[in-house]
């Protein structure tokens, strides 16, 4: 997305923002389809700790993905207190387990700067870009490098498989 | 200035061809998939400008339903166009026999399907 | 979409109708079951064939249905006895034009080599075939019509004086009594060029002695600018027989035309009046005004789409459909029972859901029943292959059908087509002996393969049986046993025997042959039944034939399994892939290998797995002696034994892939929905067993143990 010619430095677009780890993260509101609290998740065998395994979504089997533990920072120990974010991308739906949700932000593409590249790489590959408003900085994630990133399942839990 | 036209034929190509074609040209097309199918879309529909037939169909072919439309329904002075890929003259005198108006071979092209039409309704 | 592409889509649906019911009349003419209504269906596929084909310009296809249409059309008029030799030939045609029209479909880049057929189409009705075999002939382009039948207005000034076309036209009752109108085409002359028309009611009788249906007046018609007399004569086409008709050519200096005055002199004004003698009205600008019919024509709706016996529905709406009901069944479950946990007095309560739940059932059943199809698409691509292959192998065969209106899922149904196509090839090709053989054996020459489809217990079960020479088990044993599937000592009864074929790299062939073999083995053919949830098996008489059987669920969307606890989860194991449970007793369980383990059942020692310990399932009992044994059949290692904490019992669930969210996982094959509204995993017995296959060792020692070494 921050490559695409056709976004001006004028266009605007709405992140929902949220907590994990301390830190506050942004997706484009466009690829979130809802906002539901915890359940119990269903374990999967043989994938990696952060996919925290299914849930039932009104007939739909979601699969849920700890984003703290995805982005390398250790598991969350998940409460009622914390929310799932069903996140829509593409062909693919999936629930990202994360703190709390903020706000709801508008943020125009100069106000968005490029990463630095000094970040760890494995939070490198879903970070759009950083943006800093009134003080505070926020991680804007992209919804659909991080669903993609389940698609070739096979090879993803092959490392972590028995 | 729309006709309502009737068109009889089993299959579903042609069918679908007749409706774009007449629908195309500002036509009301009503369909029926055999004679028998045929004579109780007539009894439904009245009388009709022109109705197009087929003859080869399952359950009363397309002779047998010009007979029955020229016997004596409401359709009886109702233009009859026969519609077929044979054009051996028995096949049309056995047509014109039965009461067929005239006969459009397939296949047709859209225009030759509306200029024979205007050359048996106003 | 194009509305002509559509339409194309929907001749070629046409066409795969049409072919199968083609196909169906054959085969009843073949086995002199056919009464004329089935010869004129089988003549009218292949004219609908050929008609729409035109209407798409598939020349080859039009060039070749139309011998084929010859052929049949003889048959149908009863100049051609439809012999069982004639019939053959007529078959070969049918593949043919399948064939045709499958070329037609991909573009027409594919050739389809007919000469043959077409030859000898060309025999039976005594036509040329090299005149047969014109892509266009004749009779389609130009016969009865020029290409244009009328040039409207196309007035071309210049070029040599056009004659002046006198046209003295007299109708006859006939004319009128088939609804052809004299007005109209006095009109149509009137396109051609300026016309002067005279009416001559000479033979108009007193009113008194007028008949209404008779024809009493006649029209002369001057016509100018007409430069060819054929577009005159067409104009009359209809007409002709029906009237009589004169056209005179009157030749015309270069000079200046004199100018046309057009009237109708004489002509009663009687234009209300519907009797046909009345109606013919010349005029110059012709009044548009319809006959008697239009206003009771206006009346009845505009558009009449009536009397539809089937619809057509797309797929997707109705997958939404069983979704939903599949939520809905899952929702009362969980109502159910949360209510029960809550309410201790519910007595009314529960009446009233075990109705919903009946309800629901019922509901659910109908549902799915909007998706199934009798297998009759399947089995009709059956006699074809069994011509092909008895042709392929020297062979006669008769093929046999029973049940082809059982109906199946159409997911099923879509999946059916290859392993039954390799059951058909595999009973021709090794099960039916050749017609010599057959003869030395004091058999018909002719083979028999029978195809069978029923219901039974909820499952469809479709056997495969011929009359051949049977599965010749020494010799089955001894490939077995040259492969290392089986240890040489194994005590197999004749059942097992016969069932090593389905054993992955089997065959029973001497030499591969390329109809049964094609790399492919019956191993295939079990694998995809058992994605299905079916089972197949095979029995088997010496000398007297055998015979496949195949059980599947009647629908993918369902599934009925067993429902198993391994620590803090629940999972669902196939019923189909379930042989038996068990509480084996510590002493049945040896260790074996590094930490391998193996559990006698009566004798036989198959491998024992924990499910908790293999899916690490978090709190799960490792205690295998304490568990409940679940005897499960894998196609891969046959036997094996899971250990599970306990049954919760037997279920029919709703399958929920999620494969499209995250992903193949080994050994889960999908998920399902509990009463509770939680997510349970069902089990992929192939997968599991796959996956464990790297912790216990060589598959020969396996299936050693797993067969009863």
């Amino acid at each position: 997305m921050s490559s695409n010619e056709n976004d001006t430095a004028q266009e605007r677009r709405q992140y929902i923002t949220f907590l994990a780890t301390g830190q506050e993260f942004a997706a484009d509101i466009m690829t979130i389809r809802e906002i539901r609290g915890w359940t119990d998740t269903t374990a999967l065998p043989h994938v990696p700790d952060y996919v925290r395994g299914v849930i039932n979504l009104r007939g739909m089997v979601l699969p849920v993905i700890d984003l703290k533990a995805r982005l390398g920072l250790g598991m969350t120990e998940a409460t009622v207190k914390h929310v799932i974010i069903v996140v829509n991308s593409g062909d693919r739906t999936i629930g990202l387990l994360v703190d709390a949700v903020s706000d709801i932000l508008t943020v125009s593409r100069q106000e968005i700067q490029s990463v630095p590249d000094v970040m760890r790489e494995t939070q490198n590959d879903y970070v759009e870009g950083i943006a800093v408003l009134d003080g505070r900085m926020i991680t804007l994630l992209s919804m659909t490098k991080l669903t993609s990133s389940f698609s070739g399942a096979d090879d993803m839990f092959v490392e972590n498989a028995a | 200035m729309g006709k309502t036209i009737l068109t009889v034929d089993d299959s579903r190509t042609m069918r679908d061809m007749l409706r774009l074609a007449l629908s195309g040209a500002g036509h009301t097309v009503i369909q029926a998939d055999d004679g028998v199918h045929g004579v109780e879309v007539l009894e439904k529909a009245g009388v009709v400008d022109v109705i197009i037939t087929d003859i080869n169909m399952p359950r009363m072919d397309g002779y047998g339903f010009i007979e029955h439309v020229r016997r004596g329904s409401a359709n009886k002075m109702t233009p009859i166009l026969v519609l077929t890929t044979e054009s051996e003259p028995a096949k049309k005198m056995r047509a014109r026999d039965a009461g067929a108006t005239g006969w459009i071979v397939k296949p047709f092209d859209p225009e030759k399907l509306l200029a024979a039409i205007r050359r048996v309704s106003p | 979409m194009d509305p002509m592409e559509a339409i194309k889509q929907t001749y070629f649906q046409e066409c795969d109708e049409l072919l199968l019911a083609m196909e169906e009349g054959l085969i009843a003419m073949e086995s002199g079951e056919a009464d004329s209504e089935t010869i004129n269906a089988v003549f009218r596929a292949v004219h609908s064939i050929k008609g729409g084909g035109g209407a798409f310009g598939f020349e080859i296809l039009v060039g070749f249905s139309h011998v084929f249409e010859t052929a049949m059309d003889l048959v149908r008029s009863g100049k051609l006895d439809p012999t069982p030799d004639v019939v053959k030939v007529l078959l070969r045609a049918g593949d043919k034009l399948s064939d045709h029209v499958t070329a037609a479909r991909n573009g027409g880049s594919d050739a389809v080599d007919d000469a043959e057929v077409k030859a000898e189409l060309a025999k039976l009705t005594g036509e040329d075939p090299e005149d047969a075999g014109a892509p266009a002939p004749a009779d389609f382009e130009g016969l009865a019509f020029a290409p244009v039948m009328i040039d409207i207005g196309d007035e071309e000034p210049a070029a040599p004086p056009c004659p002046i076309w006198h046209v003295r036209f007299a109708p006859h009752a006939g004319l009128y009594a088939k609804a052809n109108e004299p007005y109209l085409l006095i009109r149509e002359l009137g396109m051609l060029g300026p016309i002067e028309v005279t009416a001559d009611l000479s033979k108009l009788p007193d009113l008194s002695a007028l008949e209404p249906d008779q024809a009493y007046f006649a029209w002369n018609v001057a016509l100018k600018d007409c430069p060819d007399r054929t577009k005159v004569e067409e104009v009359f086409e209809f007409v002709s027989g029906d009237c009589d008709l004169e056209i005179t050519e009157e030749k015309v200096e270069a000079a200046a035309p004199a100018a046309f005055a057009i009237s109708a002199p004489g002509l009663p004004s009687l234009d209300d009046d519907d009797e046909p003698a009345a109606a013919p009205v010349a005029e110059a600008q012709p009044e548009e005004k319809k006959a008697a019919a239009p206003a009771a024509a206006q009346a009845a709706p505009t558009t009449v789409d009536l009397i539809k016996q089937t619809i057509r529905v797309d797929l997707d709406k109705v997958d939404r459909l069983v979704n939903l009901v599949g939520e809905l069944v899952i929702t009362q479950a969980m109502l159910s029972q949360r209510i029960l946990d809550s309410v201790q007095q519910g007595q009314t309560v529960s009446a009233g859901l075990g109705e919903l739940e009946h309800l629901l059932r019922e509901l659910q059943e109908a549902v799915m029943a909007i998706r199934t199809q009798p297998v009759k698409s399947v089995f009709q691509r059956m006699p074809r292959l069994v011509r092909e292959t008895a042709a392929q192998t020297g062979k006669e065969v008769r093929l046999e059908i029973e049940g082809e209106t059982t109906e199946v899922d159409k997911t099923v149904i879509e999946r059916l087509g290859e392993p039954l196509t390799h059951m058909i090839r595999n009973a021709v090709d090794h099960g039916l002996e050749t017609p010599a053989e057959r003869v030395a054996a004091g058999k018909p020459a002719e083979g028999t393969v029978k195809l069978s489809a029923e219901h039974r217990g909820g499952r469809i079960i479709i056997e495969v049986a011929d009359d051949g020479r049977g599965i010749n088990r020494s010799k089955v044993r001894e490939k077995a046993i040259e492969r290392g599937l089986i240890s040489p000592n194994a005590n197999l009864s004749d059942e097992e025997i016969d069932n090593l074929i389905f054993l992955p790299g089997f065959s029973t062939a001497a030499t591969v042959s390329n109809i049964s073999g094609r790399g492919v083995g019956l191993d295939v053919v079990r694998r995809n039944i058992m994605d299905l949830g079916g089972r197949i098996t095979i029995g088997s008489a010496n000398g007297k034939g055998s015979k496949f059987s195949l059980t599947l669920p009647l629908t993918l969307a369902v599934l009925d399994g067993m429902i198993v606890a391994v620590g803090e989860q629940t999972f669902v194991l196939p019923l189909s892939h379930i042989i038996e449970s068990l509480l084996p007793k510590s002493a049945d369980v040896k260790a074996f290998g590094s930490n391998g383990m193996l559990l006698n059942v009566r004798g036989v020692y198959v491998p024992l797995v924990s499910v908790g310990r293999l899916l690490r399932v978090p709190g799960a009992k490792y205690d295998l002696a304490n568990s409940v044994v679940i005897l499960v059949e894998s196609e891969g290692v046959g036997r094996m034994a899971l250990a599970v904490d306990a049954i919760v019992g037997q279920r029919q669930v709703v399958i929920k892939s999620f494969e499209s969210n995250i992903g193949h996982i080994d050994g889960i094959a999908a998920a399902t929905i509990l009463g509770d509204g939680r997510v349970a995993l069902i089990l992929d017995i192939d997968g599991l067993v796959a996956g464990c296959r790297e912790g216990t060792g060589g598959r020969p020692t396996e299936y050693q143990q797993a067969l009863g070494a």
